[in-house]
């Protein structure tokens, strides 16, 4: 058996490279009209004929084999170098036949390679509704290789795209000797002789490209920069008039296979769906208002709707637990199961509602090309702050989870506007904050008041958090803009996609991968971090705890039943090793409103902030009685009397400090072992985390004092 | 000579040249080159960036000052 032939996906972004992914492995994964989407290795398996796979290897779109941004090196890494470990035995192109030009020029640079290449002409319902004709057969003569004409979104001509890719395999692939302009013998010979003998037009690239390629180290980069100055070689000059030759000859080849039959009556302009959605997505106020209404729905539908489903799932886990506590006898194992795990367990699974619509949104929002749009419109203001218009995505896919987001900053070209992004991203309330939120607010914000009758006031409080994380995100990217200084130019030169229906099974499929990642990624933490602050707030250091129930019972030996064990779990609490850590944190968090039960929380959040909600429904079920009416953590916190005041602990003033807290700081190891691996140096992570950490506090306190 | 910055909504050009050798590139591979005809079709608020329509293919947006560089021929 010989080893599965490899085939990379090549095309310009939106050409349907994704689509013909998904339609050739039955493979999902996430895909969109934005760059950045694709970045992960996505690989899959096709069946070419009974028992013959392939392996299909999705690369990143990108406009031309010269990288422009850190995500397009990656092609360039792969298809540059033959001994890379994904370097493909061929390669399909997918060019779409609507802008056959321009897909075309990649087309000829992957070819050029030496790669054998089979060109899958995609959307040419598109093309014929522009009124072009397309000849693919004479294309397949003219430019000497197999064209499979191909509906990606559809799944239709993929027989013929197979017998292309079978036909490829088997032959000896004509490649092209001759480089579409020529340079002197001498610097490829030379070239050659340090480096070995490759495709001519490789060896050129190599030397033009070598500083973004990780095959040469800086000795060898050194060499070709000896080449190139001695035969006064520049690569930019060259990659100039390369483009423009090899445009002349995709025109002559272009001119000779398609019949334009616009032409005929040239006078009428095609006013397309695109234009007229283009006319109110991009005015200058329907735009903005248009962009703030999606936003809005956005977080009405978060908090309203999802309310109904979280409601089912809240009441169940605690009847759950009710039950198996009634059923199993009472020992601290049945304690661990229902207090400790069911309960994190619970803490888990309710946000699974709230997270589903998130995705929704945003998935939707990609698919259908209108996020382009949002970079277009906002780029001018972002850019007043140190950002620019592609930071919108990353700052909106926060909202979702910062890895992500800060995983797609790699199509900012700027490393300046980039770095901002990634320092200011993890501001954004991402879906781990949401449970905090949805806690607090429902404790500190009044449920029935609606403003104008209209909204629900919790909503507005929501999307008025949301808000100032946007904002505190501004704010600290201008300041970083004022503090780093780099001359260096960002570019914004980006195509406005058409716009598209969703593809409603990738929208399914986004869903559905955050969901699950959330909870079995997310999840473990949040359990096991429940499981070992059970066993904290269980146990004290020697026998305090059995002694403080001695204690107890000696005070108050007037009190019987459900308070007398009320007093005794609470002060069992406070004497526990949880209750320990909580005391030795309370003096610095003090100052915030913030008790020794609220410190505990504080701590256990530093790794993963989703872990507030689960600890306090662990503390709280442990320090009060558990019967059917306050059994939801949400009741369990509200009925918390400040022994200080005797008033409601959670009031206004704690509730916002520690929603401010909770907005601003730094509480998730992911996100900094993301900012380390996208930065390559730990500095950027300790000034993220100690930035926001300082912020969190400052805010919280002035927020607190206010406010008591 | 005029610049793609000059265009005004609807207004049609060729490119001539550009001033900028890098930002020149990418241009290209976009596929803006010398001879080409570009629609100014919209602007964004504050009147940057603009979009313009590539050889009635495609729809390509830029800042104001990338536009800058882009020589044009009024047509």
């Amino acid at each position: 058996m010989s080893k599965t032939p490899k085939i990379a996906l090549i095309g310009n972004p939106n050409a349907g490279k994704s689509s013909l992914f998904n339609s050739l492995t039955g493979l999902n994964q996430k895909t969109g009209n934005f760059p950045g989407v694709t970045m992960e290795k996505l690989t899959g398996i096709w069946e070419l004929e009974p028992k013959r796979p392939v392996e299909i290897l999705d690369l990143p779109g990108i406009y031309s084999i010269y990288p422009k941004s850190i995500d397009e090196e990656l092609v360039i890494n792969i298809l540059g170098d033959p001994k890379h470990p994904d370097f493909p035995d061929m390669a399909i192109v997918v060019a779409d036949a609507s802008n056959l030009k321009r897909n075309l020029l990649l087309f000829s640079q992957v070819r050029d390679l030496g790669i054998p290449t089979v060109l899958a002409l995609n959307m040419i319902d598109v093309a014929e509704s522009e009124g072009y004709v397309i000849n693919s057969i004479k294309l397949a003569r003219e430019l000497n290789v197999e064209v499979a004409e191909v509906n990606a979104k559809k799944g239709i001509g993929l027989n013929g795209l197979k017998l292309s890719v079978i036909k490829t395999l088997q032959n000896r692939f004509a490649s092209n000797d001759a480089l579409p302009l020529p340079v002197s013998d001498e610097v490829i010979q030379e070239v050659q002789a340090n480096f070995g003998e490759a495709e001519i037009y490789r060896s050129l690239l190599w030397l033009m490209e070598h500083d973004h390629m990780k095959m040469f180290d800086k000795k060898q980069r050194e060499t070709f920069d000896a080449i190139k100055s001695k035969h006064h070689f520049s690569s930019k000059k060259y990659q100039s008039e390369e483009t423009v030759k090899r445009y002349e000859q995709i025109t002559e080849v272009v001119d000779r296979c398609v019949i334009n039959l616009n032409r005929q009556w040239d006078a009428v302009p095609v006013r397309t769906w695109t234009d007229r959605l283009d006319k109110f997505f991009l005015h200058p106020v329907g735009g903005y208002v248009f962009f703030l209404a999606i936003l809005f729905v956005m977080f009405q539908a978060v908090f309203t709707w999802a309310t109904y489903p979280m409601d089912l799932i809240d009441g169940g886990v605690a009847a759950l637990n009710d039950w198996l506590k009634g059923v199993l006898p009472d020992s601290a194992l049945t304690a661990l199961l229902t207090d400790g795990l069911i309960a994190g367990i619970g803490g888990v699974l309710i946000f699974i509602p709230q997270i589903a619509f998130l995705f929704l949104f945003i998935s939707l929002l990609e698919e259908t090309g209108y996020m382009s749009r949002v970079m277009f419109i906002m780029d001018k203001l972002m850019r007043r702050f140190g950002l620019n218009g592609k930071s919108v995505v990353p700052l909106i896919s926060g909202v979702a989870c910062a890895v992500p987001a800060i995983m797609s900053t790699r199509s900012i070209g700027s490393w300046k506007d980039r770095l901002i992004t990634i320092l200011v991203t993890p501001l954004m309330s991402c879906s781990a904050r949401l449970p905090i939120y949805t806690v607090l607010i429902a404790l500190v914000v009044p449920e029935k008041n609606t403003l104008f009758g209209l909204f629900n006031l919790q909503g507005v409080a929501l999307f008025g958090l949301y808000l100032l994380g946007f904002f505190m995100a501004l704010v600290s990217a201008w300041v970083m803009k004022i503090i780093l200084q780099a001359k260096e130019k960002s570019y914004f030169i980006m195509e406005l996609p058409t716009y598209k229906g969703p593809r409603f099974k990738h929208v399914a499929m986004t869903i559905f991968n955050s969901v699950n990642a959330f909870v079995f990624e997310a999840g473990k933490i949040i359990v096991a971090i429940s499981i070992v602050l059970w066993v904290l707030a269980s146990y004290g250091p020697g026998d305090e705890i059995a002694q403080s129930e001695a204690q107890i019972r000696l005070e108050n030996p007037t009190l019987q039943g459900v308070g007398l064990q009320n007093k005794i779990s609470a002060d069992k609490l406070e004497h526990s090793y949880a209750g320990h850590f909580g005391h030795f944190v309370e003096p610095a968090i003090r100052p915030l409103g913030y008790d020794w039960k609220i410190g505990i929380a504080l701590i256990t959040s530093f790794a993963a902030r989703e872990v507030f909600v689960g600890t306090m429904s662990t503390i709280y079920s442990m320090g009060g009685e558990v019967d059917d009416e306050n059994a939801t953590i949400k009741n369990r916190m509200r009925a918390e009397i400040n022994p200080a005041t005797g008033k409601p602990m959670y009031d206004a003033a704690l509730g916002f400090s520690l929603l401010i807290f909770y907005a601003f700081a730094m509480q998730c190891m992911s996100t900094l072992a993301t900012t380390y691996r996208e930065t390559k140096s730990w500095k950027y992570p300790l000034i993220q985390f100690s930035y926001m950490t300082a912020l969190a506090y400052l805010s919280a306190f002035a927020v607190y004092q206010w406010l008591s | 000579m005029a610049n793609l910055a000059d265009l005004k909504i609807g207004e049609k050009g060729e490119i001539v040249g550009f001033t900028d050798e890098l930002l020149s590139l990418k241009l290209l591979e976009m596929g803006c080159l010398p001879g080409t005809e570009v629609v100014l079709t919209h602007l964004a608020p504050f009147g940057d960036p603009i979009a313009i329509r590539v050889s009635g293919s495609y729809t390509l947006s830029m800042r104001r000052e990338e536009a800058e560089t882009m020589l044009i021929k009024r047509t």
